[in-house]
């Protein structure tokens, strides 16, 4: 039984979706922070350009393909939700969820690849960060699909579908994160 | 359902990842012109692009309410703060009368053997902190 | 407004909650989604954490005052002990008492209460940063007895102390020590979104922003204050972590790491750490001293900018903890103007309330001798900060006890008295019985007066150069003269009178928890809508959820029968 609060909107913003940003407002602040310590870091070390040399940048860009069109299903899965279609919009969810899959799985075998040619977390200065700041978004990607199959279930059954767009919000965020992380893992070498 | 917020009707969102996926392949082929500052245009350049196409159209950040936009650039700032204050004690490798040379250019190649050895490799004398 | 009512028109009853079983024990005290069960758990566990520090506080102060002999209790301390001592004292009293009473105690409570609403808009999320909090709790309380002991780097934890295991000497205390804070943290994020969007969506109909009460306005934010601050330090201890358990390199300068990163990070938070925990405690005191003096907020909407202005300022000043650390001293001058200038909203609110205080009708019943009681102290707590806060001075006052003293002088204001205020206040509410009026205020004087013999001689060793988190005093000749000595003993004593006083207050609280005389709605004719709720309220708090008409501090208005006029009763 909800509360009669739960009903409630004196700031006009539906209170789940409210929620979804002020969840975003504490992760930018914790991937801004590990970010910009990477970034001070990498400016103060020009050595570990030698390093941030061994990414794969076609890893990156393919994941950075697979998150993008990731974002693009869990829109559309919002416009579903919309209409009404529940069906549609838990399906659609579920591809984004796969999207989400084949990013880790990449990852994987991404990470497997790089630590057996002894790039690992305790190499350098450098890997620590791409580890953490990397496995840090990958712990949230796993989070959000987790939510995703959450809120995909009762969304079938035409239930809670202003839940959609939340956890939607909430992936599109993860997306932004990735946007930042390829150029400064991949690209700036 | 959201007769709250949304104006945002036909967003043709499949256009929109159309562009996202063409600005990646600039981003991809930049570095290849071998130029540093275009390299660092079309990486972080095209990132904020990508990111404000994000924002815009598959989040609807532009129709929400201002306090939204606020809150969320009010964090941003807050990570700008963040990096100047930090940025002179950190972002570099010496200053006007010190230098960071304890294991500046440390890089280990077996990943297990450095842990244990703790502290004795270098106690350089310029170091950061006392 | 009215749209998602209808999302949700199968989960709400019309007549809201109408056939109820009486839940179990275990539904009712430890499974509850209740915001006042949940607003409790938190209470009292922080009140059970506030005895396992005050203990670790004896422990290190009889070694400070009889150094080498036996504490009662606790046997010969050890110089690793005494690290592990101080250390978990800090940690203990800032993340495990303070926190969770103020914010997560009182706010979990009153919120819904003072805006009107039935419970939190999350109740299960709600619920669920209860058993976080929880196992933080077992986390910390693990790191103390596991071997080798409890983490002895401070509560602070600067690397490479905290990162190399080969230095702290306690490897699974330090982890287990740093995973504990990181839990507490992630609890109170959850805990926070409940609060703020609670307080910004579920509001009373008629009750606009300026006619919410100075208490729930302070408690939001800090729960922002803390959410901005926060997440630094999260990344930081995840990287703390894997220096500490996987060798990585973040902050070890032997491998190209810097310790003043840390140092930074940790700031970024600790500063508005020590405002999340304040706001709290001042919006208590604004609620107790308006209704013991019948007067309205003196420039209420003043205060609300001051807070919001003092909320912004604090992530200006962070360095100031780092003068002597070897940042860039440039900087160390900007955060000295930035520190300098912060203590001017905070001192204005100090003056609003006295402002409010005068020309009124005062009644100095237990809770508003708290709440003077926290003005006066914490007068003396901001002005030492200047003297810290200016980088020359700071040159000779880093890491002595004269910056222990200033942070006991607002720390215990803010930990204590404010929320002594609090529990006397809305004891009637919570358990619909008085507490001991005349035994209140004995505790009052016995803790009052004791406090200020610790902490005084504290601020005169400090400037006679006192070093902090030092085991025993007979390795620094220049510091043993027996003045000081004396001093120190005088201090010790003062604690254990101070701590003998509180039993008074623990026995005053279970004996009227269960015997004290019956309180009504209203005890202190107050005019915030808890004060219409039952004593104490049931499950949905009101049959029916009240509707505002005014704001929250009309007192003594003019032409009334009634020196106050309650928010819910119509014009």
């Amino acid at each position: 039984m909800k509360p009669i609060a739960t009903t409630r909107s004196a700031m006009g913003i539906m209170t789940g979706k409210l929620a979804v940003y002020w969840v975003l407002v504490s992760e930018i602040v914790i991937f801004g922070g590990l970010l910009a310590c990477y970034v001070m870091n990498r400016i103060a070390h020009v050595e570990w350009a030698e390093q941030a040399a061994h990414t794969n940048t076609w890893a990156g860009a393919f994941n950075t393909l697979i998150l993008l069109s990731s974002s693009l299903s869990a829109v559309l899965a919002h416009q579903a939700a919309e209409k009404g279609n529940g069906k549609k919009a838990a399906n659609l969810l579920y591809l984004t969820c796969l999207g989400g899959l084949v990013f880790l799985i990449v990852k994987s075998f991404e990470w497997t690849h790089e630590i057996k040619a002894g790039f690992t977390i305790q190499s350098s200065g450098f890997w620590a960060y791409y580890y953490t700041a990397a496995g840090l978004h990958a712990f949230h990607v796993i989070a959000g699909m987790l939510v995703m199959l959450w809120v995909a279930s009762t969304a079938k059954k035409n239930q809670e579908l202003h839940r959609v767009e939340n956890v939607g919000i909430y992936w599109h965020f993860v997306d932004l994160v990735w946007i930042f992380l390829f150029p400064l893992l991949y690209i700036a070498k | 359902m959201s007769a709250d917020a949304h104006g945002h009707h036909e967003t043709n969102y499949v256009k929109i990842w159309a562009i996202l996926v063409g600005l990646l392949v600039v981003s991809v082929l930049g570095p290849m012109l071998g130029h540093p500052v275009i390299t660092l245009i079309t990486a972080f350049g095209i990132a904020l692009i990508k990111a404000y196409l994000v924002a815009k159209n598959f989040m609807h950040l532009n129709v929400e309410k201002p306090i939204v936009h606020w809150t969320l650039g009010a964090a941003l700032v807050l990570m700008v703060l963040l990096y100047a204050g930090i940025m002179p004690d950190v972002g570099r490798a010496s200053g006007e009368r010190w230098k960071k040379n304890a294991g500046w250019h440390y890089h280990g190649t077996s990943p297990h053997s450095e842990h244990s050895e703790g502290a004795e490799k270098g106690k350089g004398e310029g170091a950061t902190g006392h | 407004m009215a749209n998602h009512a209808d999302a949700h028109a199968d989960e709400i009853g019309s007549g809201h909650h109408g056939h109820h079983e009486e839940p179990g024990f275990i539904k009712k005290y430890l499974w509850s989604t209740d915001h006042k069960m949940i607003g409790f758990q938190y209470m009292f566990t922080g009140m059970a954490m506030a005895l396992l520090g005050a203990f670790m506080a004896y422990v290190f102060r009889m070694q400070l005052a009889f150094p080498g002999n036996p504490v009662p209790g606790f046997g010969v301390v050890s110089p690793g002990e005494y690290n592990a001592l101080i250390t978990n004292h800090g940690s203990i009293m800032i993340f495990w008492v303070a926190m969770p009473v103020l914010i997560a105690g009182f706010g979990n409570y009153l919120i819904p209460l003072m805006i009107g609403a039935d419970d939190m808009v999350f109740p299960r999320l709600n619920r669920l940063s209860f058993q976080m909090f929880a196992l933080s709790v077992v986390i910390l309380i693990a790191s103390l007895v596991v071997q080798n002991g409890g983490f002895g780097g401070a509560w602070t934890s600067y690397p490479p102390l905290s990162a190399n295991p080969d230095y702290n000497l306690t490897p699974w205390g330090a982890s287990l020590w740093l995973l504990a804070v990181a839990v507490e943290f992630v609890a109170f994020l959850l805990g926070g979104i409940n609060f703020i969007v609670t307080t910004m969506n579920s509001r009373a109909p008629g009750m606009k922003a300026f006619d919410v009460p100075i208490l729930v306005w302070t408690i939001v934010i800090a729960s922002i204050l803390f959410m901005a601050s926060v997440g630094p330090l999260v990344a930081g201890a995840v990287m703390l972590l894997f220096d500490q358990l996987i060798g990585t390199s973040f902050f070890n300068p032997n491998k190209g790491g810097d310790p003043i990163l840390w140092q930074h990070l940790f700031w970024f938070f600790g500063h508005p750490e020590v405002y999340v925990v304040m706001l709290p405690a001042m919006g208590i005191v604004a609620e107790v001293i308006t209704v013991f003096a019948r007067k309205k907020m003196f420039a209420y909407k003043t205060v609300i900018y001051t807070i919001i202005a003092t909320g912004v300022l604090s992530f200006f000043v962070w360095a100031h903890h780092q003068f002597v650390a070897g940042i860039d001293p440039r900087m160390a001058n900007v955060f000295t103007v930035t520190t300098v200038l912060i203590s001017i909203p905070i001192a204005e609110m100090l003056f609003v309330y006295i402002a409010t205080l005068y020309g009124g009708s005062i009644r100095f019943s237990t809770p508003m001798l708290w709440a003077l009681g926290f003005i006066a102290e914490f007068l003396i707590g901001g002005v030492t900060g200047i003297y810290l806060g200016a980088s020359g001075a700071d040159i000779h006052f880093h890491d002595t006890y004269f910056v222990v003293a200033h942070f006991h002088y607002t720390f215990f204001p803010i930990a204590i008295i404010a929320v002594m205020a609090g529990v006397t206040f809305w004891f009637p509410k919570m358990f619909g019985r008085y507490m001991n009026e005349f035994w209140g205020k004995v505790h009052f004087w016995g803790t009052m007066i004791p406090f200020n013999c610790i902490f005084i001689p504290l601020f005169i060793l400090g400037a006679a150069g006192e070093h902090r988190r030092i085991f025993d005093y007979h390795n620094f000749p220049h510091l043993g003269a027996q003045w000081m000595q004396d001093m120190r003993i005088f201090a010790t004593v003062s604690l254990l009178v101070m701590l003998a006083f509180q039993l008074i207050f623990l026995i005053n609280f279970i004996v009227s928890m269960f015997a004290g005389k019956k309180a009504p709605k209203n005890p202190w004719k107050a005019n915030t809508l808890e004060w219409t709720a039952d004593s104490p309220p049931p499950h949905g708090n009101w049959p029916e959820l009240p509707t505002c008409y005014r704001g929250p501090y009309e007192y003594s208005v003019p032409g009334r029968a009634d020196d106050f006029w309650p928010q819910n009763e119509k014009a």
